[in-house]
């Protein structure tokens, strides 16, 4: 893969000056008045701005690695290095919308695990194939006592039979993310569609399965509309 | 009903969806760390981080760089 050239302090982009200083926290207030000045001031806080988010990108990033044994070390750091590079492209661009509701660190940090975590995710799955039509009921098996596994086995049929009553892209969607455990993201990419407009498609389908199996006489504790 | 499958029909109470769930994470992770009320002050983030395995592993990351500053 290409790696994309670091941003440089020139590259990223201008901050408008918007958001009132005195409201925010010391730590916060200087950060912000850092990135705003010109100069060897701003120079000196990108740079620190960059290495708090490949902290932030590396921590991120070794959390996640147990999950996929298979990436190599290499790999990842490289990763981590361009999810610091576009987090602080995110950070300088979105600057003005910080509203001081936390500390400014906190604020950043998001953007560097957002990167981080997504490009993890999709590195990881790479070349393989999301299943989008083959629920894995195996990973429900039946465990317990045999009338707990017998009501188990019937909800899940149940369940399988509810699917017809989703559209097709519902199906596919509930099928990848809540039946395989595709990651959004991964899936967001693949469907060229954004995670949200993802994650309403499965809070609908999520609602219309809950809806028919409560049709069918199954008490949907705690999940029930 | 068993957690997995609860989990896999997610919950019907207000979920705010994974884009608002990032613009709010900062603020709720502080208002957690502080004791703070974070789920009164916003509605549906529990619920969404109940059922978004994606958002709550950020959500986890936060909480642990953010406890660490």
């Amino acid at each position: 893969m290409l790696l994309e050239p670091p941003p440089t302090v020139a590259s990223v982009p201008t901050v408008p000056a918007e958001t009132p200083l005195r409201e925010l926290d010391p730590a916060s207030r200087t950060w912000l008045a850092d990135l705003r000045a010109g100069g060897a001031r701003r120079d000196s806080a990108v740079v620190r701005l960059h290495a708090l988010l490949l902290k932030a990108a590396r921590f991120e990033i070794a959390r996640r690695r147990p999950a996929y044994p298979h990436l190599r070390g290499n790999d990842l750091d490289d990763l981590a290095q361009q999810s610091a590079d576009d987090a602080l492209v995110a950070v300088l661009a979105r600057l003005d919308e910080f509203r001081g509701l936390s500390r400014f660190t906190t604020w950043a940090y998001k953007f560097a695990l957002y990167e981080a975590g997504a490009k993890v995710r999709k590195r990881a799955w790479q070349g393989r194939e999301i299943p989008l039509d083959d629920p894995a009921w195996e990973r429900f098996a039946t465990a317990g006592s045999p009338q707990a596994g017998a009501e188990r086995s019937e909800l899940l049929a149940a369940l399988g039979e509810a699917l017809d009553a989703l559209t097709q892209h519902q199906r596919r969607v509930f099928t990848a993310l809540a039946l395989n455990e595709v990651p959004i993201d991964v899936l967001a990419e693949r469907l060229e569609t954004t995670r949200g407009a993802l994650y309403k498609t499965l809070h609908d389908a999520r609602a219309r399965l809950r809806g028919e199996l409560a049709d069918r006489g199954f008490d949907i504790e705690g999940s029930s509309e | 009903m068993s957690d997995d499958v609860k989990r896999l029909l997610g919950r019907a109470d207000h979920d705010i969806g994974c884009d608002a769930c990032f613009d709010e994470l900062d603020r709720y992770v502080e208002l957690e760390l502080g004791g703070g009320n974070a789920d009164a002050a916003v509605p549906g983030m529990r619920a969404h981080l109940e059922s978004c395995a994606v958002c709550r592993d950020e959500h986890d990351s936060l909480v642990a760089l953010a406890s660490a500053d």
